[in-house]
């Protein structure tokens, strides 16, 4: 049945018991769930990187149920949870489109909001209209008592969407998490104005909804926790989007009892996150593999390649998990690619040529990612891994092929 | 082809508001199109917030979410600039979002009746069922002499054509404007409008070129062989396979959430 999963393109084959489990109980995640304590992390981008660090933070207090796999629907929820002896703590990744459900049957102590960005529109529709229903999911989840404990919402200050949604929780620790990619938040969440942005500030000329002043805040060197405490800190990972996304995570521990120091230690070695940011031998050529599935997500990818002539990979597939539509390869600024030769690969490698040609990019189209990455060991120094960025099922295309090597 | 003394002004409009699907591309297309035949190009991104020039030579209007559109044709209202170099002979591409916009009416989000600019004879008005998403294949109207069209269609809005507004042409797979009479698109005088997005120019080289010659006369071929392996690629995907996008077992979950 694992084989089937795989098979079917989406999650690393813990799906299909989950699912099974579901159908047969729709209650079952709130049941799995009950007498644990959970954090949710839900964002278009660093959901499972931020998933990863948290429950190697709280697996330092105790036994932690996860859904490392990235399999982040309610029936990979079930998954995680049923395989886990009941009671203690809970890191969960949870679809952007699902968090309304899932909150409501988790019942979660914290819940990390990252970002929100375009992201398979063929499913999502509108940014906007998902922030409005993360807003009404947490609404919901507060509890009628003023007294009573809902949960507490571990929030990016610099994302207007997030800012917007996460105003509807009883209570919210703002982290300066950054935004790289601000086309889908330059309309006012609230009010239908125009948000201006500066290098550090945003805020709508119309109603005044503005950055929060960050609780939290990262750096190139610590974390600043709530107190003021700084907590230097090094990661494995690179990138500074991986660095907020553990002050993301070493805040939500901190909200569990875990503190900021403990957690950002485990965090430490985490140097492979389902396979990403790691080296495979893809076709017996080494291969460093880089997730990337939107252009908020590309904004990022630039910084981790090596500099040109060094040659990319570049794999696009348009399945149901990748977003039908592709057109997203048109806000991808792959100017930026320039100097070097790109193979355009994966089963919409077409409309990534046409991309490539438009901005004048050298590129050839070599549809088997297979045969694509020894294409670019052709171009580039055969000492060095060649980077490969793919979008979601491409990527499990390509573990699948190095695992299977 | 007639001498110009001044780069041509490709003008994307509004792309932090009309940008959601990758549209700019369209303005890119166009603008590389004519650099690579040696023409001056003047590639102009006219952001919300401040007025968009007139003096244009083609307008890019791409689709966004509903209170973006909202904000653009606002915008858009004021001054009129796109009515102005309209009459002064400009083209327009505007898809989705941006072609209801250039319509007489358009719904907002929760089905109210808004004026659009008026600038093609339209309607559009808010639908009632599932939202069309997918595929969309079009035989283009014979007088435009273009090959069959291939776009991706994502819209809540269904669009009648008014007695002064001719498709762009005849649904083959898809919704296209969802208005009953199978038809996709509008076209009046130098304004293009279509629900496809790809972006379309992208997947459609035929159809920027003829929006290219309407404003700068003959243009010579360019090898378009990788839009054609792309053209070719959608069009036998949509013969071959006509599912929905969406598998049965995410649509068990699906059909919960509200759907714009």
């Amino acid at each position: 049945m694992g084989r089937a999963s795989r098979l079917a393109g989406r999650g690393g084959g813990g799906v299909i018991g989950g699912r099974v489990t579901l159908l047969v109980d729709p209650d079952a995640l709130a049941h799995l769930a009950r007498g644990r304590r959970s954090v949710l992390v839900s964002g278009t981008n660093g959901k499972t990187t931020t998933t990863r660090f948290l429950a190697a933070a709280l697996a330092t207090a105790g036994p932690t149920a996860t859904n490392s796999g990235g399999a982040n629907l309610p029936f990979g929820l079930v998954a995680a949870l049923s395989s886990a002896p009941p009671g203690g703590l809970a890191a969960l990744e949870v679809d952007e489109a699902y968090l309304g459900p899932v909150a409501a049957a988790v019942q979660p102590e914290v819940v990390c909001l990252l970002n929100l960005s375009r992201d398979q529109l063929d499913r999502i529709n509108e940014v906007r209209l998902l922030a409005g229903r993360w807003r009404q999911a947490l609404e919901a989840v507060a509890p009628a008592p003023a007294d009573a404990r809902g949960p507490t919402v571990v929030a990016n200050a610099d994302d207007p969407m997030v800012v917007w949604a996460a105003s509807g929780a009883d209570r919210v620790v703002w982290v300066g998490a950054g935004l790289s990619w601000r086309l889908d938040a330059t309309g006012c969440p609230r009010c239908e104005g125009r948000i201006q942005f500066t290098d550090t500030d945003w805020s709508c000329g119309d109603c005044g909804l503005a950055r929060p002043e960050p609780q939290v805040t990262v750096d190139e060197v610590a974390l600043t926790d709530q107190a003021g405490r700084r907590h230097p800190f090094t990661l494995s990972l690179p990138g500074q989007c991986n660095r907020s996304n553990a002050a993301v995570a070493a805040t939500a521990a901190s909200l569990l009892g875990v503190d900021e120091a403990q957690a950002l230690a485990a965090m430490e070695p985490v140097a492979d996150v389902t396979g990403r940011y790691g080296v495979v031998r893809v076709g017996g050529v080494p291969a460093r593999l880089l997730l990337s599935k939107n252009p908020a997500g590309w904004m990022e990818i630039f910084d981790f390649l090596r500099p040109p002539p060094s040659p990319v990979v570049v794999a696009i597939n348009a399945r149901i998990a990748d977003g039908r539509d592709p057109s997203w390869l048109w806000d991808v600024p792959f100017e930026r690619l320039a100097g070097r030769q790109v193979v355009a690969t994966g089963e919409r490698c077409r409309d990534l040529a046409v991309r490539l040609r438009y901005a004048e990019v050298d590129h050839v189209m070599v549809e088997d990612p297979v045969a694509a990455v020894a294409e670019a060991r052709r171009f580039g120094d055969a000492s060095q891994p060649v980077d490969v960025v793919a979008n979601y099922t491409s990527f499990q295309g390509l573990r699948r092929a190095a695992a299977d090597a | 082809m007639p001498e110009r003394d001044s780069a041509v002004r490709v003008v994307v409009v509004h792309p932090d508001l009309l940008g959601t699907y990758g549209d700019g591309g369209n303005g890119l297309i166009l603008a590389r199109r004519l650099q690579w035949r040696g023409l001056a190009v003047e590639l102009i991104e006219a952001m919300s917030g401040t007025p968009v020039p007139a003096s244009g030579d083609i307008y890019c209007l791409g689709g966004g979410e509903d209170a973006a559109q909202h904000r653009a044709a606002a915008e858009l209202a004021e001054g009129n600039p796109l009515g102005q170099a309209v009459d002064n002979g400009a083209a327009v591409l505007a898809v989705c979002a941006g072609f209801q916009v250039l319509g007489r009416r358009y719904p907002s989000a929760d089905g109210q009746v808004r004026d659009g600019l008026g600038l093609i004879d339209i309607d559009t008005r808010k639908g009632g069922g599932r939202r069309p998403v997918g595929e969309l294949v079009v035989t283009p109207s014979p007088a435009l002499g273009l090959p069959q069209l291939t776009g991706y269609e994502n819209h809540g809005g269904l669009t009648t054509l008014g007695p002064d507004a001719q498709p762009l042409g005849r649904v083959d797979a898809g919704v296209g404007n969802g208005g009953g009479d199978g038809s996709e698109g509008a076209v009046v005088g130098r304004i293009f409008g279509t629900y496809m997005h790809g972006p379309v120019l992208a997947r459609n080289p035929a159809l920027a070129d003829l929006i290219l010659t309407s404003v700068v006369g003959e243009l010579e071929a360019l090898d378009d062989s990788e839009a054609e392996l792309l053209r070719r690629e959608r069009l036998e995907k949509v013969g071959t396979s006509r599912v929905t996008d969406r598998s049965r077992w995410t649509a068990r979950l699906t059909s919960r959430r509200v759907s714009g």
